[in-house]
Order: C-alpha cells, then sequence, then structure tokens
C-alpha cells in the first residue's frame, strides 16, 4: 500500500488521538474508583486498594447480576424483534418502489428526530390502557422505538444493493422458496444482519429514558442501577458497574471494526460481485 | 426429450396499456435450438420468464409434450434458465455452484461430487472447482452457469443473450460448446437475443418478434433469403425495396421488367434482394445501370449507395472487387434471379 502524504497522516494522528481522549480518558477514573478505598481530592492516585466494590458488584444481594442478566435478555428480545421486522421492511425500501415510499421512510425514521421522551409519553398511556407498563415485555416493545429505524436503515442500504434475480436463479434450480431464502437471501444480507443486529443490541443496551417511563422503576435495567448508585455517592460501585456496563460496547467496536471500516463495508448484498 | 409448445400466450404488465407479449403461438419440436429474437422491450425476455415460472401469464398456455406447465411452482418445472449475467452465487465455490441444483434435490454428496466433476469437465473447466466465482474470466463464468443449469438435467434449457456479453474471439468459441452439449444431451433449449447474428449462429430455428407479436419463425437462412415482410427484412439488414407488380415470372417496376425465379405467385407486392445479392457486370437477365453515389469501405467489406433511375439500393462487395469503382461512377450491375423474392 502506498503511504499517505504527510499531511494526511498527521491529520489522521490527531483525530485519532482526539477520539482516544474523548472516549477513553473519562473511562479511566471509573475504572481507578472501582478498585480504590478513599480517594479524596486532590490526590492523583487514590490512597488505597480494595477489592470490595468488586466483592459487592458481583455478590448475589447486590442484584447487579440480575439487572445484568435482565438488560441482556432485554436488548436481545429487542433484537431479534428488530431482525424480525427490520429485515422485511428494510427489503421493501431497498428493492421496491411504490406509493408512499417517502411517507414510509419518514416515519421509520421519525422516532431518531422525535425526541424520544415525547414518543414514549404518547406510548405511555397506551401502554397503561394494555397494561404494559412496568412489564419487561412493554420494554422490550418500547425499545423498538430506537432500534428499529436503526436495522431497517441499515437493510435497506443492504437491499438496494442486492439482485433479487438471485433469487428467481435459485427458484429455477429447483430450491423452493424457503431453500432460496436459507441458501440465498440470508447469506448475502447476512452482514447487515449482524452489524444491525449488533447496534440494535447496543442502543437498546444503553436506553435509560424509555426504560425508566415504561418501566416505571420496576424493570431495573443496568443503566438504572448505574444511576442509582450514582445518585447515591457510591463512587466505587458506580465504577464497577460502569466497568461491566460498557462491556459489550467495546466487545462489539471490536467485533464490527473491520466492517464499519471501509472496504468490507456494512453493504452485504450482491451488488460488487 | 420434450416438445415445448406455446400458446396465444400474452403478458399485460398491471397498469401498462398495451401488452409485453400479445397472443405468442410457438411449436418448438423436441431436442432443437430456437432463437426468440427482436429488440429490447419485444417481450422476449417475458416469454422466457413464463416458461419458466417466475412470471405470470396474463393469458395463454405452455405445455411440454401435451401437459400444461403453468400450474408447476418454477423449482418443479424442470425448465432451468440461465440468466444473462450469469448470476453464480458469489460466497460459493465453483463446484458448490453447480452442485446447488442437486443439493436442493437431496442428491446425496458423494454423487454430487461425482456429477459436478463430470459436468465440469464436460464444460472444460476441469480444474477450477475449488475456485471463486469472482476469480473466473466472463468465459468460464458462462460456462460454470451452463454446467450448474445442465446438471439437474432439465426438460426445457432457458439462455438469456447467452453470447453477448462475450468477446468476439470467444463468442464462436461459445457458440461451439453450447451447441456441441445441447446436441449431445438432446436437451430442448430456448434462447433470447436482440442479436441477429448471435440468433443465426446458434439456432436451428429463429423466432422473430417484434413489437410484442411473432413475425416470422423459420431457419435462420430464410430471414435472409425469403422475410415474409418489409419490416423481418429490415431487421436482419435488408435495405433493398422495390414496390411492383409480378406477373408471368416478370417483376413489373420502376425498374423495369426483372426475371423472377419460377413459381412466384402472381400479385402485387415488394420485390426484395440482400445487398450482397447484387452482381458486377453483364448477365444474360436483370441487368441494370447504376450510379455511385457513395461508397464505405468498412474492412471485409466494401458498401456501395446505387442509384438506379430514382431508386436507391444498397450494395455490399467483397473491397478488391470494387476497387477501381469511385463515387459518382456509372456501372453496370446485375441482379441474379434466384436471389429476388416477393413479399405480398
Amino acid at each position: 500500500m502506498q503511504r499517505e502524504p504527510l499531511a494526511i497522516r498527521s491529520i489522521q494522528m490527531i483525530s485519532g488521538i482526539v477520539l482516544i481522549v474523548w472516549l477513553v480518558l473519562p473511562l479511566i477514573p471509573l475504572a481507578i474508583w472501582s478498585f480504590a478505598r478513599g480517594w479524596r481530592f486532590p490526590a492523583l492516585l487514590p490512597q488505597a486498594w480494595s477489592l470490595t466494590a468488586w466483592d459487592y458488584t458481583l455478590s448475589d444481594t447486590a442484584g447487579v447480576l440480575d439487572s445484568l442478566w435482565l438488560t441482556i435478555w432485554i436488548a436481545v428480545c429487542a433484537t431479534v424483534l428488530s431482525i424480525l421486522i427490520g429485515v422485511p421492511a428494510g427489503r421493501a425500501l431497498g428493492l421496491y418502489k411504490f406509493r408512499g415510499k417517502g411517507l414510509v421512510e419518514l416515519i421509520i425514521l421519525a422516532p431518531v428526530i422525535v425526541p424520544g421522551i415525547a414518543v414514549a409519553l404518547g406510548i405511555h398511556s397506551v401502554f397503561i390502557g394494555m397494561g404494559l407498563t412496568n412489564t419487561v415485555t412493554g420494554v422490550v416493545l418500547v425499545h423498538l422505538i430506537p432500534t428499529l429505524p436503526y436495522m431497517t436503515l441499515v437493510m435497506a442500504g443492504i437491499f438496494a444493493n442486492y439482485d433479487p434475480a438471485f433469487e428467481q436463479q435459485a427458484r429455477s434450480l429447483g430450491a423452493s422458496p424457503l431453500r432460496t431464502f436459507w441458501h440465498v437471501t440470508l447469506p448475502a444480507i447476512m452482514p447487515g444482519i449482524i452489524v444491525g443486529g449488533l447496534f440494535a443490541f447496543l442502543v437498546s443496551w444503553s436506553q435509560y429514558v424509555l426504560t425508566l417511563l415504561i418501566g416505571g422503576g420496576r424493570v431495573v435495567t443496568l443503566p438504572l442501577l448505574l444511576f442509582n448508585f450514582v445518585s447515591s455517592g457510591r463512587n466505587d460501585i458506580t465504577g464497577a458497574i460502569a466497568m461491566i456496563y460498557i462491556l459489550p460496547g467495546i466487545l462489539i467496536l471490536i467485533l464490527t471494526a473491520k466492517q464499519l471500516s471501509g472496504r468490507s463495508g456494512a453493504v452485504g448484498g450482491f451488488g460488487r460481485v | 426429450m420434450t416438445h415445448v409448445s406455446i400458446t396465444n400466450l400474452s403478458k399485460t404488465y398491471p397498469g401498462a396499456v398495451a401488452p409485453s407479449l400479445d397472443k405468442l403461438s410457438l411449436e418448438i419440436p423436441s431436442g432443437e435450438l430456437t432463437a426468440l429474437l427482436g429488440p429490447s422491450g419485444c417481450g422476449k425476455t417475458t416469454t422466457m420468464k413464463m416458461i419458466a415460472g417466475l412470471l405470470e401469464p396474463s393469458s395463454g398456455d405452455v405445455t411440454f409434450d401435451g401437459r400444461s406447465i403453468l400450474r408447476y411452482k418454477p423449482e418443479n418445472r424442470g425448465v432451468v434458465m440461465v440468466f444473462q449475467n450469469y448470476l453464480l452465487f458469489p460466497y460459493m465455490s465453483v463446484a458448490e455452484n453447480v452442485g446447488f441444483g442437486l443439493r436442493m434435490r437431496k442428491v446425496p454428496k458423494a454423487q454430487i461430487a461425482e456429477r459436478v466433476a463430470r459436468m465440469l469437465a464436460l464444460v472444460r473447466l476441469p480444474d477450477l472447482g475449488a475456485r471463486k466465482p469472482s476469480e473466473l474470466s466472463g468465459g468460464q463464468q458462462q460456462r460454470v452457469a451452463l454446467a450448474r443449469a445442465l446438471i439437474v438435467e432439465p426438460k426445457v434449457l432457458l439462455l438469456d443473450e447467452p453470447l453477448s456479453n462475450l468477446d468476439a474471439h470467444l463468442r464462436l468459441e461459445m457458440r461451439d460448446l453450447i451447441r456441441g452439449l445441447q446436441k449431445q444431451l438432446g436437451i430442448t433449449t430456448i434462447f433470447v437475443t436482440h442479436d441477429q447474428e448471435e440468433a443465426v449462429v446458434l439456432a436451428d430455428r429463429v423466432a422473430l418478434i417484434l413489437d410484442g407479436q411473432l413475425r416470422q419463425y423459420d431457419p435462420a437462412d430464410h430471414f435472409y433469403k425469403r422475410p415474409v415482410s418489409e419490416a423481418v427484412a429490415r431487421f436482419f439488414g435488408g435495405q433493398n425495396f422495390v414496390r411492383g407488380r409480378s406477373e408471368d415470372g416478370k417483376f413489373q417496376s420502376i425498374l423495369g421488367a426483372l426475371t423472377l425465379p419460377d413459381g412466384v405467385a402472381h400479385g402485387d407486392g415488394t420485390l426484395t434482394f440482400r445487398p450482397e445479392a447484387i452482381r458486377i457486370g453483364a448477365a444474360p437477365v436483370n441487368v441494370l445501370s447504376a450510379v455511385v453515389t457513395d461508397r464505405l469501405y468498412m474492412g471485409t467489406q466494401t458498401r456501395l449507395r446505387l442509384r438506379v433511375g430514382e431508386t436507391e439500393l444498397e450494395a455490399v462487395f467483397s473491397p478488391d472487387l470494387v476497387e477501381g469503382i469511385a463515387a459518382g461512377q456509372t456501372i453496370q450491375i446485375n441482379l441474379p434471379p434466384q436471389c429476388l423474392w416477393v413479399m405480398t
């Protein structure tokens, strides 16, 4: 590969540093806090170290682990539902022209544009009537508001690059509709499902307002629990929970870095065969 | 061996005013290679997809050996269509692509491997099974697509513009391969093309479709020697048309009385002859005096534009035959009677 000119390289380096400072630096004090026993201003490092916070966080009494499993469960459900709805919706938007397509696109994008809390307040009153408030089901459903647009838009992009003639070819060669989907469509759109699904997972994972509103404080996911400890002033436990909380984000970033950066791209489809 | 019969097949797309295909009827004899020829948008690919079951006809019927196939799903018809851009599955190897149809039919793995190897040898790609389609040249991809279709032993094979994506030197090679395999396996084959040359070199018979209607269905040479109408003749590069009347073996027209071959019926009609039918020099009959108005050197041939009285004619010669003839010169030409054809 050819080396880029100095100017571009230095810009890349500077933006890399800014990104690290921006994203990683704020996490360092939290990480230190989780191992600290007493850390008073203006000391640069804690006076003493301990594993008490981690002990407590990982114990059954703290409820952190229960909350962790609940958060994972809700995020997985929201992701699976997003895939089930987002793939056909993305196919319709990416492949076909139909009357009112612009309106549908706008409605799908709306939750991203309109403040989530405004939408959630409206949904809240509907969910009360349906008995869905204070339930995990209700929380999963309300998480679809922010996750579904991501999934649908990613899949619309994938299908815009997709040639449905491959499906006709498979049928002509003797594949039933189901096997055509399994052997031909699915491999082609898999990159999109993975990337869109991971993002849907993360978006659900980081929901605070929607969970609080619909869950009514009964459905305590990690961000809610985290906020409880923040307001109670337990910096060490907050740090430990925060470490657990950011873990999936970092894992997903590492897993998808290749997909998101350039060549392989989150494009999929058959577009560039 | 399957005899394909198409009866009054029509397709009107929703919202369209005119049908894309209007009452097409064709009998395709078992084991023959037939071309559906026509300009883009004439309904030929529509016809193909209706035979393959990928498109629902508006009306009409398609039968194989007398039995209608329209109620069968595409995967159960015994028809395989090979698309123009080959559509090899990109994430499968060549061998997996070729074996796809057998896998869908739940043929045991060992048997698939054996048949794939045999089929790849048949299309002369014996060592490329492990490659990915993206690593193949266009000609190789086409052969893989052909192998993938033939391996399931279809009753009817459909090819969409089989030669049009290939370079000139590959076309003849592929033509020989397709014709060879088709005759060897005896599969009734229909292909569509917009290229009359492709149709002529590949097909036993050509069905010319213009504006959604079948105009002529004959062996290829008939389109040159005996076109049924001016539109058909023009599609095949015919340029010379003279209106007049056939009487007692002569054609009376603005060109005078021209001697016709035996057996031409009496009546009004249009005389036509190929640009390459015109000869230079004297002859016992049909001699005309023509002014050369233009000449165009085209490498392997030279086209002359001629004027006989008020009539413009187009002639094609071997370049060395007309080397000394310049525009503006008057030359003697003759029209051999066996090259004349009257359309009524």
